[in-house]
């Protein structure tokens, strides 16, 4: 034997085991282990597939859910706020019968957000390639898949071909040194995080986050971070799977079991980027001090810490740049030189695919519970849990009635307000302190004005009426 | 897909960047279960002043005479960021555009892009700025041609045509309007001796077909 080894990173480790062919120098047929849909794209994806005669290649490694249109209203049906919601609705269920796949039907146990109920029931394993026609997929990352969004083309490609023809992204690796604050959670350094790095900052580049302050990180904080690698429009954002990943994935429905478990275990643990491995990339981000960031802007790149000042047009380094601040102040309606306390808020917003887990909505009641305060008058509140499971969870510990007596609205899980939904929307102009993951214009609705948080952010907002962080711990 | 060759047309400068697929097409927009009906929601947040009854926004450049029908969008850094929705693209096309020419652009768009015949090409900033002041002085003459067999960008005699770079792979696809699953369908042998070696190493992978 050799003593020569390659040092590989984990994405290397990630891809090369499962690349079928070599198409040309920087592109490959991958496998994909995974595919997941849902009403939104992926009846458009399995409509067409059915229309040119094609089957679904392993309709056991192919699954779906309703999440994007579905309204989330209790005792709610296939009818949606938006007048055309139902076709979609329709069209899903009938497609799914049609190929075979299993659907998590609105009144399944287990439906929720593709993204949250994929690692839930152990269909995103570490190790795993997955697919989904939704760019938050990347969010499997956190448990060490492979993972990525796609079009509606590319997930008829896969449901055909069990592959995708891939472009190799570079590699890049995020270290982050030093440990979070105390209330400060894995939504502050992403946002931090993509305002160091710009929205286009990961372009091109499979990112690997890794440090102290990750490894200290609980499996759905991992989730959380790696669900806006998108917003870095990198490939993908990936964390490489420990003991904590290994252990959160035991006993999960589509987990292995027995002495494929132990199979399983053992490969994952090689899943680490080796000692010496070469990155294209490197960015150290020191986060000693972190504060709990709010977006101002309309691109998740524009954050600040909750009491920083939003930035004058004037203090910008370009011409350029001035305009596009110029800009987006005028859209949400802020001043540059004002404090986001200045601006009361009408909506509050728990939910979606970045902080609907049971971690966030925990983190939101100890707030309510610890100081007993509840929604300032005239704003509306809503507290989405992202799966079934997550909100009988919550339920069993009686989260629902700590939400529910301080003002917020307990509905059914689906994505819901992160981009209006089922159709339901805050109104125009509305100010939303939000756990979601893009602020764009008019993505809550025509003329929403979306500050993202942490949900401690927004409890705390939601609460005082304005734009505020958790000033009481 | 729509084979792509050569394209000769009026093109429009949106210069921002991070235009994301929210503003190319909203949810909200995305009507029916198919890829056609979306032009109307094309950049509707901006293109109308009041997105329900329609009402255009005449200071847009999209609905500037000048630029009617404009087939070639110059755009920012990042183009097409943002959710995965394909629907940007079909939108895109079903207004007529055939290429986007921006500094880069996010890479889920720039993949829905090829599969569907509509060209990205990714130019230098100054390139796109030179491109959009040639073309503002009369954008109904001023056509810029795009011709992939070549890949260059050509403006008018006096200016030499800008080279661009795409991969071969990609531009063999955009030139024969290929299918991709079709020619994929052609590897489904060594897809299958893949999966029976990989068994081997990860059985764990594969669930039984209930």
């Amino acid at each position: 034997m050799g003593s020569f080894i390659v040092a590989k990173t984990l994405f290397d480790k990630l891809w090369e085991e499962h690349e079928v062919e070599t198409l040309s120098e920087r592109e490959s047929l991958l496998y994909i282990d995974r595919i997941f849909l849902h009403e939104r794209t992926g009846s458009v994806a399995l409509n067409s597939l059915l229309e040119r005669g094609r089957e679904v290649r392993r309709r056991e490694h192919t699954f779906c859910t309703m999440d994007h249109i579905v309204d989330t209203f209790p005792g709610r049906g296939d009818t949606t706020l938006m007048p055309s919601g139902k076709d979609f609705i329709l069209a899903t269920r009938s497609a799914a019968r049609e190929t075979g796949i299993r659907l998590f039907d609105i009144q399944d146990p287990d439906q929720g957000i593709v993204h949250v109920i994929s690692p839930e029931l152990g269909i995103a394993l570490p190790g795993l390639s997955l697919i989904c026609p939704d760019s938050h997929t990347c969010t499997l990352g956190g448990l060490g898949a492979l993972a990525w969004g796609v079009g509606s083309t590319e997930a008829e490609h896969a449901l055909a071909t069990s592959t995708l023809r891939v472009t190799r992204p570079d590699t890049m690796q995020v270290l982050f040194e030093g440990s979070l604050p105390a209330g400060v959670t894995a939504k502050d350094l992403i946002l931090h995080t993509i305002r160091e790095l710009s929205a286009a900052g990961g372009a091109g580049y499979a990112i690997e986050f890794s440090g102290r302050a990750i490894e200290a990180l609980p499996i759905e904080a991992r989730l959380t971070l790696c669900n806006m690698a998108t917003e870095l429009s990198a490939f993908t954002g990936v964390i490489a799977p420990d003991p904590v990943a290994i252990d959160y994935c035991k006993g999960r429905q589509f987990a292995p079991s027995g002495s494929s478990w132990d199979q399983a275990v053992a490969h994952w643990r090689s899943l680490s980027t080796d000692e010496g491995a070469r990155f294209d990339c490197h960015r150290r981000l020191s986060i000693d001090g972190l504060k709990p960031q709010l977006s101002w802007g309309t691109s998740p790149q524009y954050c600040i810490a909750w009491d920083d000042k939003v930035p004058l047009a004037g203090d910008a380094l370009t011409e350029a740049d001035a305009s596009v601040w110029r800009r987006m102040q005028d859209y949400m309606g802020l001043t540059g030189g004002s404090r986001l306390a200045d601006y009361p808020i009408d909506a509050a917003f728990i939910g979606s695919c970045t902080n609907s887990r049971l971690s966030d909505l925990q983190l939101a009641a100890d707030y309510l519970l610890r100081t007993g305060h509840r929604v300032a008058r005239g704003v509306k509140a809503l507290c989405v849990p992202g799966s079934g499971r997550v909100k009988r969870e919550a339920e069993a510990r009686g989260l629902h009635e700590v939400f529910q007596s301080a003002g917020f609205e307990w509905r059914e899980p689906g994505c819901s307000m992160c981009f209006f939904a089922g159709g339901e929307s805050f109104g125009n102009r509305a100010r939303i302190a939000s756990t979601t993951n893009r602020n764009f214009e008019g993505r809550q609705g025509i003329g929403s004005r979306t500050h993202l948080a942490s949900p401690l952010t927004v409890v705390a907002s939601a609460c005082a009426g304005y734009l505020t962080a958790d000033t009481t711990a | 897909m729509t084979p792509f060759t050569r394209h000769v047309g009026v093109a429009v400068p949106l210069l921002r960047d991070n235009i994301d697929t929210d503003a190319i097409i909203p949810s909200r927009e995305m009507r029916t279960v198919s890829r056609t009906g979306l032009a109307d929601g094309l950049f509707a947040p901006w293109r109308y002043t009041d997105v329900e009854a329609r009402t255009p926004d005449h200071s847009f450049v999209l609905n500037l005479e000048v630029f009617a029908g404009a087939s070639i969008l110059l755009a920012g850094q990042n183009f097409g960021c943002g959710s995965s929705r394909e629907h940007a693209v079909w939108a895109l096309m079903e207004r007529g555009f055939r290429v986007v020419i921006a500094p880069s652009f996010a890479t889920i768009f720039h993949n829905n892009a090829l599969r569907n015949g509509l060209l990205t090409v990714s130019l230098d900033e100054h390139l796109i700025q030179g491109i959009r002041e040639w073309v503002e002085v009369n954008p109904q003459h001023r056509l810029v041609e795009v011709d992939l067999e070549k890949c260059v960008l050509i403006t008018d005699s006096t200016h030499a045509p800008i080279p661009f770079v795409i991969d071969s792979l990609s531009r063999k696809m955009l030139l024969e309007g290929l299918d991709e699953i079709g020619l994929t369908e052609q590897s489904l042998g060594s897809i299958a001796a893949f999966e029976e070696s990989d068994r081997k190493r990860r059985s764990w992978v594969y669930l039984s077909d209930a």
